[in-house]
């Protein structure tokens, strides 16, 4: 399980988030939607240690990772998977070497242990023969798929999604999240995923927050957020101009 | 009144600037140090990734000892043409042969090394952090639970460390070469002369002062060139800035550091 708990943060004078509240159940599939910069990418950043909050904590299975030193934070860190927006696969190294980043560094198995365990990833996102090839070769669907099977190599308990189908096609946005999903189901891992994208959302999610105002203002099933009475939501969900959102901005439009 | 108010209003935002040059300074070595201590801290903490420490040695080293032979022979030559003017003069043209070895083990040699260290390697260490930092590569790292310091600077450090001074031996035996070829070839000092006038006056302790300052230059280099990369901001335009600072800082700080360095062998050196 995984809580923040009235986290503060302020980067480059702007307060990104002011006593945000939440928790995360295990085993479930949380999405975290907002608007482009509310913080959303900070808050998973945050939940892995990446951000540490200028106050309040963040507990991962009952332990405070805002107090503990940098080698015990390592070892939580090995619960962890994480997709990142762009990917950010290493560029010097093949996709054999950037799937088996953890298994090289933190296992004894041998090189065709690890192949194997590669290959087995990999198939499960649906890349088969490219271990030789190197990131700038890739397409960018190709890359997501890549960093996802380099988040599962070690069978992580949580998985974290930053904007996993931003900058691809809809048609390999849709097999993203099948494969979140899928994967979800079958290694029965907790998912974290923080998107804009709301078919995503309704796709992925047991639970969505709502991110605005540095803080969650909602929470609850994809059919109560669908059907929420609060006026930001509905505008957020429904992808309107013109709202509580953008109040402030009326004369521009 | 005006225009007093205007000076009142001038002097307060220069102190405002200096005092924010003053903090950022501060704030500056200070995270060079805490990443200084961090690389040395990561060299003692095993393991060592013997294969990136190689390739960082290939990067830095071989493929850069033709640009060093290069320009430190020319350095040789040029030393030797420029001295001769004013001892040709005096017919002392035979010590040439002494104030080239002496230059350029002493100071040349390790100087010039680590400027051109500096320029090409340097400026490619902090483009290729400076990439990873705005790709997130390095965030991604400590997800993966790995030190960025341990993974990325300590092989960086490792190979700077060695291969810097094994250049500057190798910039000293060709600039002392440069200076033979003008001395005999053109300057009509006879080789045994020429010889003589260079092993006599060079002592060990000349040639290991500058393998020594090339070493503490090879630090500088690394740190001053990791540090800008891992904390490169705002894409390609923030990239190139931190590359152009990089290879700025490491120039200016590698002279301070052969400043003091000179000083303190000629004050406490006999």
């Amino acid at each position: 399980m995984i809580e923040l708990k009235n986290v503060c943060k302020t980067l480059n004078r702007k307060t990104i988030l002011k006593d945000l509240n939440l928790t995360v159940k295990k085993g479930e599939s949380l999405v975290i939607i907002g608007r482009s910069g509310c913080g959303k990418s900070v808050s998973l950043k945050h939940m892995i240690g990446i951000m540490r909050p200028d106050s309040g904590m963040v507990s991962v299975d009952g332990e405070d990772i805002t107090k503990v030193s940098s080698i015990e934070l390592d070892k939580i860190r090995m619960k962890f998977g994480m997709l990142f927006q762009g990917a950010a696969l290493f560029d010097s190294l093949s996709v054999l070497e950037n799937v088996g980043f953890q298994l090289f560094e933190y296992t004894d198995m041998s090189l065709m242990q690890i192949s194997r365990r590669v290959r087995d990833c990999l198939g499960m996102v649906g890349l088969q023969g490219i271990e030789k090839m190197k990131p700038a070769a890739l397409s960018g669907g190709m890359k997501k798929r890549v960093a996802l099977a380099r988040a599962i190599s070690m069978n992580p308990k949580i998985i974290l999604f930053d904007e996993p189908t931003t900058g691809v096609d809809p048609i390999t946005g849709d097999i993203i999240n099948k494969l979140i999903r899928h994967l979800h189901d079958t290694l029965k891992t907790t998912s974290i995923t923080v998107t804009h994208d709301m078919r995503s959302a309704y796709q992925i999610a047991d639970r969505i927050a709502m991110l605005y105002e540095k803080k969650i203002i909602a929470i609850g099933t994809p059919e109560e957020i669908m059907r929420s009475e609060n006026k930001t939501v509905r505008q957020f969900i429904n992808g309107d101009a013109e709202g509580p959102i953008t109040a402030g901005l009326g004369s521009r439009f | 009144m005006k225009l007093r108010k205007k000076l009142f209003i001038a002097c307060g935002r220069t102190f405002s600037d200096v005092r924010k040059q003053t903090v950022e300074s501060f704030v500056y070595t200070g995270g060079v140090a805490a990443l200084f201590g961090k690389t040395l801290f990561g060299i003692w903490s095993f393991p060592l990734r013997k294969r990136q420490i190689l390739e960082q040695m290939s990067r830095i080293g071989v493929a850069s000892f033709p640009i060093v032979v290069l320009i430190s022979f020319f350095t040789g030559i040029v030393l030797a043409l420029q001295s001769a003017y004013q001892l040709q003069q005096m017919s002392a043209q035979m010590y040439i042969a002494s104030l080239v070895a002496l230059s350029v083990t002493r100071e040349l040699g390790p100087v010039l090394t680590a400027l051109i260290i500096a320029g090409r390697s340097g400026a490619a260490i902090t483009a290729e952090l400076g990439t990873m930092k705005v790709t997130e590569q390095i965030e991604a790292l400590e997800t993966l639970s790995a030190s960025p310091v341990q993974y990325l600077v300590v092989p960086r450090f490792i190979a700077l460390v060695v291969m810097v001074p094994l250049l500057t031996v190798y910039a000293d035996f060709f600039g002392v070469l440069g200076g033979y070829l003008v001395g005999v070839g053109k300057l009509n000092i006879t080789h045994a002369m020429y010889m003589k006038m260079t092993l006599v006056p060079l002592t060990v302790g000349d040639v290991m002062t500058g393998i020594a300052k090339s070493a503490v230059f090879a630090v500088i280099i690394c740190v001053i060139s990791c540090f800008e990369g891992i904390n490169s901001q705002g894409g390609a335009e923030g990239v190139g800035k931190s590359t152009t600072a990089s290879v700025v800082k490491s120039f200016i700080l590698i002279i301070m550091a052969d400043c003091l360095f000179t000083a303190i062998f000629y004050f406490f050196g006999k």
